[in-house]
């Protein structure tokens, strides 16, 4: 059952008209701009112990993808492809109304628009993780992590998860017998295999301004925001409006293009993070 | 299963219908004696109904908002609407699309008149074959209508697809599963706006517009139909 | 030049557009955006005097203040009842509104009035921030003891009523029931006999059906009048 949100953080009415009012000049609280990002800091292979690992930061919101690798059995109406899980966690310690339990909804919504941005435009050649055709596949576990949220955890997880997943090695098999597949947990070779690289672009909408990467009081404040997913060959691959109003067909055209300009950056930074993994400790713009 | 045909040499596509051909549209308005608002629609094969309680108040009271009602929002599957048997666990799909079609609603429902209570929206899904949030969602906002609550406006829905290249609306089970794309929206038709927009699958910027396009289409008809049968049982003289 | 897009007693649904222009005032269930007045029920249109709003078909009454209710007791507390008056807000009877004097370390409530006891009331205090306060102290409030309650969907309560009562005094004078309406749509009935409650009731159901059909008054006078003559009664 999904519930309008009754414990989130209280945004104080003199800072919200502050922000409208800011908006009005094109400004933003935190002095950007409305089309610019946060300062991203993406570091590569932070967890050594899991076959891929990426730690991303937008702003102050701080998301760690991990993946783990298994062999596992296809699933049934796709016995050719190996199988990609993506999960999120919104860790109680990230956030003061965040509750321990089992995922909200929130955290559900973000694993499963990162998971179709992947598997609609086949970023990762599930059909060559194929060990035993019908019986033995790679199982990829993508899971987010959100340590610290200051709003935009999709655009920060989606990062996380395709930086991770570009640093993933798979174990090495070493023998296989009858239907048992023995691996090496400590020999990683082969690269997972990737055919493009997926990032998103969300923006928000306040009253009739339109800004990207909403920080969490932005969030809190929006009318709505949409989420857009775009490949590194340009296509929209993925497409979710969240919040409680809507958006006009002009608005909407607006945030598409925007959009494409903004991911193409952040394909930019990704690429050049992934070339040379030394310039992520340092932030980038 | 082999993908089968999904458009045919003459164009038209596996069922026979024309790429902006929506399937037969079947909508009743206050099917259930229950519930405070409720109603059935079916886009072809499709079947879902909706039921409203409320505004009602809910215990325990600490939940609820001091200045408007809360909307409490379950789209589900009945076990026996898919062809293999859904568990009746709620699904993380069940539980993302139940978020959505909720936010959906909070954007037309004057939720401000009644503050400290709750209006509950349940949307069980009989049969499915394709296009059961945006059936869902039509017939949720049927219901609302139905129970008296105000809103800014009805909310109609319908996905869009794309097949072998080709965009089509109201895509069923085939066209979703074998398709490239699936993309539900919904609108306020009346305030222009957008309600609900997701895709799953890809499109070009261009491909994007278009099936926008057409969604609009679809949603005008679908809109048209849900005010008929909103007033097809008062434009009925009994006879005596 | 205001200009008005709908007819009076014309069906109207939510985002329908009534009316566009500055000097147009949109009335209960309409909403403005701009200078353009919707439709926010599904109801009947009203255009008077330069206002245009909406009678709604459905939907439970936002209780009032000075509204006569039928409630039905659901909870008994110490000092007060809790009373299901069927809007969104449960209603509260204090225990002062109800007895001259009680003492609520010797007297128990549940002797005046217990769970399932339809009480009619008056509403005296209700505003957002708390639930309606009842009252059953005054002319014609109380228990009720006899007789038969029926529901009826609230909004049809003003034509049940009609205008200037014109409706409700037809129902009186021709089945010599008592008759109260709660604005709730609660309908408390008293009648001389068995044939007569069971023609009155019918002829409420009839108003519930096509209270948004003209000419209703006339039609429910001779509904009744052909009952009576089919029964053989007076």
């Amino acid at each position: 059952m999904s519930l309008t949100p009754t414990s989130q953080p209280i945004m104080p009415r003199l800072k919200r008209d502050t922000l409208i009012s800011l908006l009005k000049k094109g400004n933003r609280i935190d002095g950007r701009a409305p089309e610019d990002y946060r300062p991203i800091t993406i570091q590569l292979n932070p967890i050594p112990k899991a076959e891929g690992s990426a730690l991303v930061k937008i702003g102050d919101t701080m998301v760690m993808t991990g993946v783990k690798t298994e062999i596992g059995e296809p699933f049934r109406d796709r016995p050719f492809e190996g199988v990609l899980q993506v999960h999120a966690e919104y860790v109680p310690l990230a956030s003061p109304s965040f509750e321990p339990g089992p995922p909200d909804e929130n955290a559900i919504e973000a694993a499963r628009v990162i998971d179709r941005c992947l598997r609609e435009p086949k970023a990762i050649k599930l059909d060559e993780l194929v060990i035993i055709p019908g019986r033995k596949v790679w199982v990829i576990f993508n899971d987010i992590y959100l340590i610290d949220h200051d709003g935009n955890v999709v655009d920060a997880g989606a990062l996380a998860t395709m930086a991770a997943l570009n640093t993933t090695k798979l174990p090495k098999i070493i023998g296989i017998e009858g239907d048992n597949v023995v691996i090496d947990r400590g020999v990683r070779e082969t690269p997972l295999p990737l055919s493009l690289n997926v990032v998103t672009v969300t923006l928000a909408k306040i009253g009739g301004y339109i800004i990207v990467d909403p920080n969490l009081d932005e969030e809190l404040i929006a009318d709505a925001r949409l989420t857009i997913g775009f490949d590194s060959l340009g296509r929209i691959v993925g497409l979710q409006k969240m919040g409680m109003s809507g958006f006009t067909r002009s608005e909407l055209d607006y945030a598409i293009d925007l959009a494409f300009k903004k991911a193409k950056e952040l394909h930019e930074l990704l690429e050049k993070v992934l070339k040379n993994p030394e310039t992520a400790s340092k932030p980038i713009v | 299963m082999e993908k089968p045909v999904l458009i045919r040499e003459d164009g038209l596509r596996h069922d026979g219908r024309r790429p902006d051909e929506l399937r037969p549209i079947r909508m009743e308005v206050g099917i259930l004696k229950n519930a405070d608002g409720s109603a059935l629609v079916q886009f072809g094969k499709t079947k879902v109904i909706a039921a409203v309680y409320g505004p009602r108040e809910i215990h325990p009271k600490h939940l609820t908002l001091p200045d408007r009602a809360l909307i409490r929002c379950r789209y589900h599957m009945a076990p026996f609407s898919t062809s293999e048997r859904k568990s009746p666990a709620p699904s993380r799909r069940e539980i993302e699309l139940s978020k959505v079609i909720r936010e959906a609603l909070e954007a037309t429902i004057f939720t401000e008149y009644f503050p400290r209570t709750t209006i509950d929206v349940f949307i069980e899904v009989l049969q499915a074959d394709g296009g059961t949030r945006t059936a869902g969602l039509t017939a949720a906002s049927l219901a609302v209508v139905d129970a008296g609550i105000p809103m800014k406006d009805l909310v109609a829905a319908v996905a869009v697809g794309k097949v072998d290249g080709v965009l089509v609306l109201d895509i069923d089970e085939i066209e979703d599963e074998f398709g490239e794309a699936d993309m539900p929206v919904a609108m306020m038709p009346s305030l222009d706006r957008i309600v609900l927009l997701q895709l799953n699958g890809v499109l070009t910027r261009e491909e994007f517009r278009n099936a926008l396009e057409l969604a609009k289409k679809g949603i005008m008809e679908i809109y048209r139909l849900q005010k008929e049968s909103l007033t097809k049982k008062y434009l009925m003289y009994p006879e005596e | 030049m205001p200009k008005i897009y709908v007819a009076n007693r014309q069906i109207v649904r939510p985002g329908d557009l009534l009316a566009e222009g500055d000097d147009v005032k949109g009335g209960d269930y309409t909403y403005r955006i701009g200078n353009k007045i919707y439709a926010s029920v599904l109801g009947l249109a009203n255009v008077d005097d330069g206002v245009v709003s909406v009678i709604p078909l459905e939907g439970m009454n936002m209780p009032k203040e000075g509204d006569v209710v039928i409630g039905l007791v659901t909870s008994v507390g110490i000092t007060n009842w809790i009373v299901d008056i069927r809007g969104p807000y449960k209603a509260v009877l204090n225990a002062n509104e109800a007895l001259e004097s009680f003492n609520p370390i010797t007297d128990d409530l549940r002797k005046y009035l217990d769970v399932g006891d339809y009480i009619i009331a008056k509403i005296i205090v209700f505003d957002r921030t708390r639930n309606p306060l009842l009252t059953i102290k005054g002319k014609g409030l109380g228990k009720i003891t006899e007789g038969k309650v029926i529901d009826v969907k609230p909004s049809r309560v003003p034509r049940i009523i009609g205008k200037k009562k014109a409706m409700l005094n037809i129902l009186i004078e021709q089945t010599k029931c008592t008759i109260i309406v709660g604005q709730n749509g609660r309908i408390w009935i008293r009648c001389p006999n068995e044939e007569l409650e069971d023609i009155l009731v019918r002829a409420i159901r009839k108003i519930e059906a096509e209270a948004h059909i003209p000419g209703l008054t006339e039609r429910v006078k001779r509904f009744i009048e052909e009952e009576k003559r089919r029964l053989g009664i007076a």
